[in-house]
């Protein structure tokens, strides 16, 4: 019987195999070779794709990339929280509304609600012609880093509010009643008992929306115009010029920050609850 | 353990047959033609197919890197490629693609003289020319009124944040290359690392750099200059009447996109007739009809609308056209652009 079960697994390990540890182990060949890597006769190594990479101009793409994705986490979680928390001790009618309505605009495609952006931010666009009507100066809103995080901060947000929702409703709220029977105001028993108990949500959230932001790439090509180069947007650029190698270098060391990230995450997350735990 | 390893194999076996896919073969011949989107009228096809009893297999590509790069990992069977001129180069340079048969293309004698024989194929023994075009400058005229002859322009601060470059580097770097006087396929060190500064220089007054979307935000009035190929510029005008195209005064780029054949086709004859068919005077117009694009049909030009023809963009004047300078395959100086280009746009 439990031979059978292991027979079962065989297509997810060569589904892995073909189409996970392969394309990985491409990536880094062509990370640490020049040219073409068909031949095995002329394939020849070279580390120079990491040393360009380490020069002030990348870090600095790497740099932003960071920020920019750290601001938008950020951001997320200080809007997050509150909406998992209002979604939670709402009614029951009432909350699967509220969660109908925060899962109803990811059913739409995500390149759609990222040019609708466009349209509302541009110099002619509705926020712009509304100022203008109103004799105010306009804005200039599109394609700058503010467009960037508000991209993104609208496109990942319901990956921080999910998780945090589903820690707040499976807590023990007779762990809450006992805080207050035992003197604490709100805001202690928020502090003492509430948040740490929903610590595990708040991490599987950060990493839900540190991890796409730091490499997404549609939205700051949108939203930024192509000017200041991302970390995502720099790897498209790389592939489509041809620069396969140096491409998949940066690649690589996109890996590793999103890893980096996850095992400090991993530092905080006690329970192994959060998708930390695959770290 | 034996079983197991049997196993893998199988399942191995089964997963790439599945997506290798089937090759389907009626008694109908097939072509497969690879172009950029939206760059037929697609009756034309149809038209194609019944008339001479060929079926089409109609694939499109985003850009004519996209377009190299799947083609040259091998694997595909395109019988007729449309693309640029400088990739045109690349393939002959690289061996990729097929001499040419003119028995089979008699509707070459309409292409104008001009555009043959073009360095790019010097002999025009792969390519026959499709549609040409300039790069220039569209403008609004109620916001731009002062007069717009000069690359200049796009350096002025007062249309800081109202500027649209190209997200295309051979294109935005040519800019640079004419504002100073140089050649636009120029791999010297110096000149190279001016045009870097200018372009710097240039950014902070960037609105974005965009390739697609600026057709549609200089309609739209969202910009007020944009770089931008005299194809869009032609549709752009038909849209929107503030809008202007020149070609500076310091000179441009000129293209051509051609069809060509590519070595490993196996339907060359259908490919021809195909080409062929493409460069008939009817095929030809209905394409201009649809498309707007400046045409190099010495016969079709004659019978071209009035607006159509009497726009710069469409028509320039051959003293604009003196003045432009083709791309050429920089083979492994492309390298130097794409890093330049990178690091202008990562700075």
């Amino acid at each position: 019987m439990k031979n059978k079960a292991k027979l079962l697994t065989y297509p997810y390990i060569v589904w892995m195999g073909l189409f996970i540890i392969l394309p990985v182990l491409l990536v880094f060949l062509y990370s640490i070779t020049f040219n073409e890597i068909n031949n095995i006769k002329t394939i020849s190594f070279t580390i120079n794709n990491y040393k360009m990479f380490f020069t002030p101009v990348y870090i600095q793409v790497t740099l932003r990339s960071i920020y920019l994705a750290a601001l938008s986490t950020i951001i997320c979680l200080a809007l997050g929280y509150p909406i998992a928390m209002i979604i939670a001790n709402s009614k029951m009618t009432s909350k699967s509304i509220l969660l109908l309505l925060f899962i109803l605009p990811m059913w739409m495609n995500m390149l759609l609600r990222t040019y609708a952006w466009m349209t509302i931010l541009g110099n002619n666009g509705l926020i712009n012609t509304l100022l203008a009507n109103l004799g105010l100066p306009t804005l200039n809103l599109l394609y700058n880093n503010g467009a960037v995080i508000l991209g993104m901060v609208y496109n990942f947000i319901p990956f921080m509010v999910l998780p945090i929702y589903t820690t707040l409703s499976k807590m023990d709220n007779s762990l809450i009643e006992v805080s207050e029977d035992l003197g604490a105001n709100k805001v202690q028993t928020f502090i003492k008992v509430i948040f740490p108990l929903s610590l595990p949500g708040v991490i599987s959230g950060i990493i839900m929306v540190f991890m796409p932001a730091v490499s997404s790439f549609v939205i700051p090509k949108l939203l930024g115009g192509g000017k200041d180069a991302l970390i995502g947007t720099l790897i498209e650029k790389l592939f489509s010029l041809g620069d396969w190698n140096f491409g998949s270098a940066v690649s690589i060391v996109m890996m590793f920050i999103i890893l980096l990230s996850m095992a400090v995450m991993n530092r905080f997350d006690v329970d192994k609850e959060g998708g930390a735990g695959l770290w | 353990m034996k079983r197991k390893f049997c196993l893998l194999i199988v399942l191995t076996l089964i997963f790439t047959t599945i997506f290798t896919g089937c090759k389907n073969s009626g008694d109908k011949a097939e072509i497969k033609v690879l172009n950029y989107g939206q760059y037929i009228d697609k009756t034309l096809l149809t038209e194609f197919e019944d008339k001479y009893n060929v079926k089409i297999i109609y694939d499109i590509y985003p850009a004519p890197e996209d377009m190299y790069t799947k083609v040259k990992a091998g694997g595909t069977d395109y019988d007729v490629i449309i693309t640029g001129e400088y990739m045109i180069e690349r393939m002959i340079n690289e061996g990729m693609l097929a001499k040419l048969d003119y028995d089979n293309i008699p509707n070459f004698e309409f292409v104008d003289e001009k555009f043959k024989n073009q360095p790019y194929d010097s002999n025009n023994e792969y390519a026959v020319p499709y549609f040409w075009g300039t790069l220039g400058l569209l403008y609004n005229t109620k916001a731009v009124t002062e007069k717009v002859d000069s690359w200049d322009i796009l350096w002025n601060e007062k249309y800081a944040n109202r500027i649209l470059m190209m997200d295309s580097q051979r294109d935005t770097m040519a800019v640079a290359f004419k504002k100073l006087g140089y050649s636009l396929n120029s791999t010297n060190e110096q000149e190279l690392k001016e045009v870097k500064q200018l372009l710097l220089m240039q950014k902070p007054l960037v609105m974005a750099y965009v390739v697609d979307e600026a057709l549609a935000m200089m309609i739209a009035e969202e910009a007020d200059i944009a770089l931008i190929w005299s194809s869009e510029a032609a549709s752009a005008m038909g849209s929107n009447e503030n809008l202007n195209y020149i070609i500076p005064k310091e000179g441009s780029n000129i293209w051509i996109d051609a069809m060509c054949v590519p070595a490993t086709s196996s339907h060359k004859k259908e490919a021809e007739l195909f080409i062929n068919f493409m460069t008939s005077k009817e095929s030809t117009l209905k394409n201009i009809d649809e498309l707007w694009y400046s045409t190099v049909h010495t016969e079709a030009v004659k019978e071209v609308e009035e607006f159509l023809f009497d726009n710069p963009a469409f028509n320039p004047s051959d003293e604009d056209v003196k003045r432009t300078e083709m791309f050429r395959d920089l083979i492994d100086e492309i390298k130097v652009y794409n890093k330049l280009w990178t690091e202008v746009i990562a700075d």
